[in-house]
């Protein structure tokens, strides 16, 4: 295809650009994986520079909660398919580009398939699962990955697998092993400014563009971090880990991806239910919170943050212990391993303090 | 003789900082020993260490005005 000479003019202008290289951009296939607030912003960019076939993978639907920085979306559209809305917006945008939708998340029976059709993934997923998914798939069929992190008002941006070779620099350089579940609060729990995943998410399609194109320097073996409150970035350059995991196809398909921490089944209690136990004598109510977190509450007998229950195990008294979080999911894994390592009944209030004062 | 050390993310609230000076200590082991006794949570977190914007995977000797990072896993979008 013929690049619009028109539409791409003021890029195409540009000392070491060109049309052929906007032909290269043309030529290109991308998948986004996540259409949430770093997804959002890639596609965009993307869409707009000319690249010419994007796959964009999410099974979420819109939701009033996304709107801060999912500017992609609007209030009419609360409740639909985020990967249909965006591919219908997009090619209002630009008809040169080819949108192909996966309206479901990857995992391990769809990755290597899907993947494999494309030249580069961007990884715009939001959970540490979905993040060493993408680096193993990406590993196993050599392809390149953008990847983007914000955590309320920093972020981290790097590209990896570029160099395609034994020593190519992956995620897993920087953190061997997945963080077991709960150990890092999520945006859901931790907060982010919404214009923050704006600009990662835009540094992502940056990052793209140069790789595809060629001009530049790649953020390939470096991880660039970013403060949004300092104005300030941090920049560090990747070691290469010296014994690594193997990757291959078959070692992917048998690699657990879950959240397999030993399944055992916290009873959950409502919040009518809380208020009734949490009056007893014998019950003990603890929050678990970190301490920077919104809002105090006057209702608890001790806080314990996530990140020092391991070491302040033996603070919990031998009572039953009610346990509450911000959305009641690091209050089910406080509970599994306060059973793990103390006799103790434990209970976790359902939806947290999100339902508590709904 | 000393050292700045840089937090970031979670390890800014396990720290109450996001800078801390240091006198200088042997190497990054010993430096990562006096942290996590100073802030136990720093046990059970994870992060890497980086000197001089340089990420370090064994232990390192420390010299006088270096700059150790210690940065952890984000996982939101």
């Amino acid at each position: 295809m013929m690049a619009d000479r028109d539409r791409y003019q003021r890029q195409m202008i540009l000392p070491a650009f060109g049309l052929a290289t906007q032909e290269k951009l043309l030529a290109a296939k991308v998948l986004i994986v996540g259409m949430g607030g770093l997804g959002c912003p890639v596609l965009q960019y993307l869409v707009g520079a000319g690249l010419g076939h994007i796959g964009i993978m999410d099974a979420d639907k819109i939701s009033l909660s996304n709107l801060h920085r999912q500017l992609l979306f609007t209030e009419s559209e609360i409740g639909l398919l985020k990967v249909e809305q965006a591919a219908a917006k997009m090619r209002l945008l630009n008809s040169d580009v080819t949108i192909e939708s996966y309206p479901f998340n990857i995992d391990q029976s769809n990755a290597l398939q899907i993947i494999s059709k494309y030249d580069l993934v961007i990884d715009a997923t939001d959970n540490f699962l979905a993040k060493y998914l993408i680096n193993d798939a990406c590993l196993v069929l050599q392809k390149p990955f953008v990847f983007g992190a914000v955590s309320r008002y920093e972020g981290q941006v790097s590209v990896f697998n570029l160099a395609q070779e034994e020593q190519s620099i992956n995620y897993r350089d920087l953190f061997p092993e997945a963080p077991k579940p709960g150990e890092v609060p999520s945006c859901a729990e931790a907060g982010v400014i919404g214009v923050l995943p704006g600009i990662i998410g835009a540094m992502q399609a940056a990052e793209a563009i140069k790789i595809i194109t060629g001009i530049g320097t790649p953020l390939y073996g470096r991880l660039y971090h970013y403060n949004l409150l300092q104005g300030q970035g941090f920049e560090i350059e990747i070691a290469a880990t010296e014994n690594r995991i193997e990757m291959n196809e078959k070692i992917f398909l048998e690699n657990i991806y879950e959240e397999n921490e030993e399944e055992m089944d916290i009873p959950e209690i409502s919040i009518s239910e809380f208020n009734r136990m949490r009056a007893l004598p014998e019950v003990f109510v603890l929050d678990v919170r970190e301490r920077h977190e919104y809002p105090p509450i006057d209702f608890s007998d001790a806080q314990i943050p996530m990140s020092e229950l391991q070491v302040k195990m033996h603070e919990i008294p031998d009572k039953e212990i009610c346990i509450i979080c911000h959305q009641g999911i690091r209050s089910v894994y406080a509970a599994q391993q306060i059973s793990k390592k103390r006799n103790l009944k434990v209970y976790s209030v359902k939806g947290g303090l999100t339902a508590y004062f709904k | 003789m000393a050292i700045t050390i840089h937090f970031f993310g979670s390890l800014v609230d396990i720290t109450g900082q996001s800078k801390k000076e240091l006198n200088i200590l042997r190497d990054t082991d010993s430096l990562n020993l006096q942290l996590q006794k100073e802030y136990p949570a720093l046990i059970s977190t994870k992060y890497f260490i980086a000197v001089n914007q340089q990420m370090i995977k064994i232990n390192r000797e420390l010299n006088n005005g270096d700059i150790v990072a210690l940065m952890p896993p984000f996982s939101g979008g």
